[in-house]
């Protein structure tokens, strides 16, 4: 039976990790993500989980030790945002180079500097080419069965690499929603028992992990990760499937909105296609056949899917909510195009930079995009591809 | 705790021989001796952080180690092996796991002074039921014998090097059992190879059974950096601990203990003599850079019979 519930984001995705009832979960505070772990101490603290919480000195040992105990046979996890992830990179390609399935709650909010607070992507964008599994999401709701999904992902046997839950800062973590939760129990059996088959804790064979590899081996190591990546978006689908079977919310590589004869549409991340939803809904009061795709997984990216669905729009709008100092676009913006060209497809596309450092978007500035898809099909050009929204100039 | 030598010898191996450390390596006689500490029976997981130790015993697909190994990075032993502790806790509490483990982790001055001290830090004050054992061979051998903040004042290093200008490190060494001492942990010691291992192996075995985290610091010397001649190793650690250079001595729940005090003290200049870093410091017109080293050495020398004595 789900529980309605009124959550911030924070909250949501801390509940969801009482309930699975992580082995060891390091951490180290910064904004927006310092929720996370304080919660969870609290449910240390009153005996409702049995996890080792290890309050470290830095995001890097939170990282550091979240990779020793997955390696030594233990279901871990830590939560950070921002310059927290800048300072634990190095160990994000370790953890994924070993193969280990664990868990990062991530909250995004921009990198310094100037040192700012509030959403962006930059952080997460920094890690996406680090080997992980990036999940985003719109809302509380998101943010809690992602999180409740991760490990099923993560540590299946064709997939073995670490998964990073990306919900919004304060736009998703803060804020205060409707909820549905499962029950505990409904939890625990959806995300299973842990149990690797080679950890450093098994009494019945050693295993030596984090070898000097040199070029006899290494580019073996990368290909066998990148095998791992490729079967992430069956077991995506697969978990979202049976999800939807004790939650009744489905999910899938990305979400299309209004998408099925829409000749104008966005692509984006995150909280703002919430946003932009109510545009779309505006628009399409008046007639206007415009849609969205919002982006679930990032990493791997879905390129073939998504190019499939825009294959039928005439103008595409990519929204990127970090920059990429390409002098042409950030880094969705490279993915999507990239995806059309491969399918050789003919939408004609503009790439945005938004919400930097926690820029609002109104629906007022989503429904100018959409005009100015408009304006770039009757001038059959995208003009100007690389454009920002909301700057002040 | 009795200590019998040949039994103590005769443990078997937990380091397997055909690594790649030079032959002479101080490090890997740290580490094999380190591991005679352990029962036979008990399990350990060691650490390590990124160094000679590291990329010479685990160049994949060969392991020498026996015993549960992991590598991570260069400035994490200490968090790598607090979360390898964490998980054990975590296994043993959920009735997954009914064997004893012991978490020891290995990392040159390099990786233990400098660049993983927060860490280390970190774990020591979180006291983790694990054994951090510093091989200090004072520079970063590994990249080429670089200054650390273990390198003693004067050494000529590739980073401080001898010249017109120069008369190597212009600093002194980080006492780094003190800084550890003072985060409150439950055992510190310092050792080198003298005695026949003795102090070593019983230091060892104390620091890996206590409950809570220890610091051993073990003066490894490196045959390349300190560029003396290879076999007199014991020799030139006989002669860092009767200058009291490298004196020996443990810290227990905050009693420091001197374990051994020279009959007769020796000049420094004894142990610094055959070792080719600090062959400037014997040119005529430097005594005055001996005279320095010296002042130091009795400095600290003063400062720890002080700490003993109360």
């Amino acid at each position: 039976m789900a529980k309605r519930d009124r959550l911030s984001g924070n909250e949501a995705v801390a509940i969801a990790l009482r309930q699975i009832n992580p082995d060891v979960f390091p951490a180290f505070p910064i904004t927006p993500s310092t929720e996370i772990p304080q919660y969870f101490a609290s449910f240390v603290a009153n005996g409702q989980v049995d996890t080792e919480f290890i309050p470290v000195e830095s995001e890097h040992s939170s990282m550091s030790a979240a990779i020793g105990a997955s390696a030594a046979g233990a279901r871990s996890l830590t939560a950070t945002s921002s310059c927290g992830l800048a300072y634990m990179w190095e160990e994000l390609y370790i953890a994924a180079s070993n193969r280990l399935p664990l868990a990062l709650a991530l909250v995004n909010r921009a990198l310094s500097g100037p040192i700012n607070i509030n959403c962006d992507h930059s952080d997460s964008m920094g890690a996406r080419d680090s080997g992980w599994i990036q999940m985003y999401a719109e809302n509380n709701q998101e943010a809690y069965d992602n999180m409740v999904q991760a490990y099923r992902i993560s540590e299946h046997k064709d997939v073995r690499l670490p998964i990073m839950i990306c919900q919004d800062g304060f736009i998703t973590s803060h804020a205060v929603e409707n909820i549905e939760l499962l029950e505990d129990e409904e939890v625990k059996k959806f995300v299973g028992e842990y149990s690797p088959e080679n950890y450093l804790l098994n009494p019945e064979c050693p295993m030596a992990v984090g070898p000097y590899s040199i070029t006899d081996y290494y580019m073996e190591a990368k290909r066998n990760q990148a095998e791992g990546m490729k079967h992430v978006s069956q077991v995506v689908l697969d978990v979202a499937k049976e999800y939807a079977g004790i939650s009744g919310r489905a999910y899938g590589l990305f979400e299309e909105y209004r998408m099925e004869d829409a000749e104008r549409a966005v692509v984006m991340i995150g909280s703002a296609a919430g946003t932009t939803k109510d545009a779309i809904d505006r628009l399409r009061e008046k007639g206007e056949k415009v849609g969205l795709i919002k982006i679930r997984l990032y990493r791997p990216f879905p390129a073939s899917e998504i190019a499939e669905a825009l294959k039928n729009v005439k103008a595409v709008a990519i929204m990127d909510r970090a920059e990429g100092y390409t002098n042409h676009g950030g880094p969705l913006g490279a993915d999507v195009m990239s995806a059309l060209y491969r399918a050789r497809g003919n939408a004609l596309a503009v790439n945005y930079i938004y919400g930097l450092g926690g820029r609002d978007v109104r629906v007022e500035d989503m429904e100018g995009v959409f005009e100015a898809l408009k304006q770039i099909i009757e001038e059959g050009g995208a003009g100007e591809a690389y454009r920002y929204l909301g700057l002040r100039e | 705790m009795s200590y019998n030598f040949k039994e103590t010898m005769n443990k078997p191996e937990r380091l397997a021989p055909g690594h790649r450390m030079c032959a002479g390596c101080g490090g890997t006689i740290a580490v094999r001796n380190v591991l005679r500490g352990l029962h036979e029976g008990d399990k350990a997981v060691i650490g390590n952080a990124t160094g000679c130790l590291e990329v010479s015993t685990f160049t994949y697909p060969y392991t020498a180690w026996e015993d549960s190994y992991i590598h991570n990075a260069f400035e994490n032993a200490g968090a790598t092996l607090s979360g390898v502790e964490g998980a054990y806790k975590a296994l043993k509490k959920k009735g997954k796991l009914n064997e004893t483990y012991k978490f020891i982790t290995f990392g040159g001055d390099g990786g233990t002074y400098d660049i993983g001290f927060q860490s280390l830090s970190g774990a020591m004050e979180r006291n983790h039921d694990l054994v951090y054992v510093c091989y200090d061979n004072g520079a970063y051998m590994n990249t080429g014998i670089q200054r650390s903040s273990a390198t003693p004042m004067y050494a000529d290093t590739t980073t401080t090097p001898v010249g017109t200008e120069s008369n190597g490190k212009p600093q002194n060494r980080k006492d780094l059992a003190a800084i550890i001492a003072a985060h409150d942990v439950p055992y510190v010691a310092q050792t080198t190879f003298v005695q026949n291992f003795k102090d070593l192996h019983v230091k060892s075995e104390k620091a890996i059974y206590t409950p809570g985290a220890a610091f051993l610091n073990i003066m490894a010397p490196c045959p390349r950096g300190w560029r003396y001649n290879t076999p007199d190793i014991m020799e030139i650690c006989k002669l860092g601990v009767e200058t009291c250079y490298w004196p020996l001595f443990e810290v227990v729940e905050g009693k420091w203990i001197l374990n051994y005090e020279p009959k007769k003290k020796l000049p420094v200049e004894d142990f610094l003599r055959p070792q080719g870093r600090f062959k400037h410091l014997f040119k005529k017109g430097n005594e005055h850079l001996l005279e320095a080293f010296q002042k130091e050495v009795d400095r600290r020398w003063e400062e720890l019979l002080f700490r003993c004595s109360r």
